[in-house]
């Protein structure tokens, strides 16, 4: 499983980081991205979404970030 | 430029207003028409151009989203006019008319837009721009969504985009996105891992709608959220809510109806706003004019436009 750690990156920089880091993967993998609680965990999975992303979930963890799980999906 | 000794004048450039006496002898602001603050580059460039010509060293850009060309000499009006061309950029007005409405950027780029406020501004720009009112200024706001960056209910009539979201369960993943993305906590999550949603603290935003992820959640209607009778200036009024998911092609002919109401009811109180129009008649003359047109948009109550206590403590 691919992982994108962006806890303690703040927005925009976080959104253009999990950009920089998607390209790199092929099309259809899933991964991972680690997003801290407020702003981030608002912003981040939408504006993913209206990348073309596919969301499949997302989850806290007991020391309160939270894991997005994401398909890659081409444009 | 402006030499010759008989100046003579179209004086029919100034009857919407829009030129105003500046402190400088001969001086005065010549106020642009920018609806909803969108300003192409070919425009700008044309400005810039009659600003370096007749102008002083810098433009103004107003608050209600206009460019303001300062230090032009009245008998230079016409030469003005002319040459920023009368098809392509207009003078704004001032004193009791409609004004130039204000909009923010709408949907067209904006994530957060909702509805389409560029096309609402122009559409009345276009036909009530103007509109003398018989008794003071009436501003109007187009906001695309409830953060409302436009500042909509300190308007005579602010518009607010909305978006009423709906559910399918089963198209659901239990993610939970939605709920964290609510900011006003209109969803939490229930005890089946699934979205239940409050009607009472819902803003309209749709944020719900654009972060789910399979879709689940959907637009059951799309309008403007209208709030009246708001003011800024010596005794600011905040503008209260008359009508919901009003449909866009239809703010023009609310507008028109509003001022129809104001025209009449503020007859003989003077340099009235309508707010204050509002206040002294009660909210209710409004709300049963408004719903005689709008009876699927109009609320069933509202209070008057509230008074903000800006002097207390002094």
């Amino acid at each position: 499983m691919q992982t994108i750690d962006l806890r303690g990156v703040s927005c925009p920089t976080n959104f253009v980081k999990a950009k920089l880091a998607l390209e790199e993967l092929e099309n259809g993998t899933v991964a991972q991205i680690f997003l801290d609680d407020g702003e981030p965990v608002k912003n981040v999975p939408r504006s993913l979404k209206a990348d073309g992303h596919k969301l499949l979930g997302l989850k806290q963890t007991e020391e309160g970030h939270y894991i997005l799980e994401l398909e890659k999906v081409e444009e | 430029m402006a030499d010759e000794k008989q100046t003579k004048l179209d004086l029919n450039n100034l009857k919407a207003g829009g030129f105003i006496k500046e402190r400088g002898k001969d001086l005065f602001t010549v106020r642009l028409r920018v609806p909803g603050g969108r300003m192409s580059v070919p425009r700008l460039k044309k400005i810039a151009e009659v600003a370096e010509k007749f102008g002083g060293e810098f433009v103004h850009l107003s608050v209600r989203q206009s460019i303001e060309l300062i230090n032009i000499n009245f008998r230079d009006f016409d030469a003005v006019v002319e040459e920023l061309g009368e098809k392509s950029q207009k003078v704004a007005s001032c004193g009791a008319r409609v004004r130039v409405p204000v909009a923010c950027g709408g949907c067209e780029y904006n994530p957060n837009g909702l509805v389409d406020t560029q096309k609402s501004a122009l559409e009345v720009d276009e036909k009530l721009f103007g509109t003398p009112t018989g008794h003071h200024k009436f501003k109007v706001a187009f906001a695309g969504c409830p953060f409302d960056c436009p500042k909509s209910a300190t308007n005579d009539i602010g518009f607010q985009g909305a978006i009423y979201p709906t559910l399918d369960k089963d198209a659901c993943i239990g993610c939970g996105l939605c709920a964290k993305s609510c900011v006003p906590k209109a969803i939490a999550m229930g005890e089946d891992n699934k979205p239940v949603f409050s009607n009472d603290p819902c803003i309209w935003c749709g944020d719900c709608v654009k972060v789910c992820p399979t879709g689940a959640w959907s637009e059951a209607k799309r309008g403007y959220t209208v709030r009246i009778g708001g003011k800024w200036g010596r005794n600011p009024l905040v503008g209260t809510l008359f009508a919901t998911f009003l449909p866009e092609d239809r703010a023009v002919e609310f507008i028109a109806a509003v001022l129809e109401w104001y025209k009449q009811k503020a007859e003989g109180l003077g340099r009235i706003r309508l707010g204050d129009t509002i206040i002294k008649e009660g909210p209710e003359e409004l709300l049963n004019h408004l719903r005689s047109r709008f009876p699927e948009n109009t609320v069933a109550e509202t209070i008057a436009p509230q008074i903000i206590a800006t002097q207390i403590g002094k």
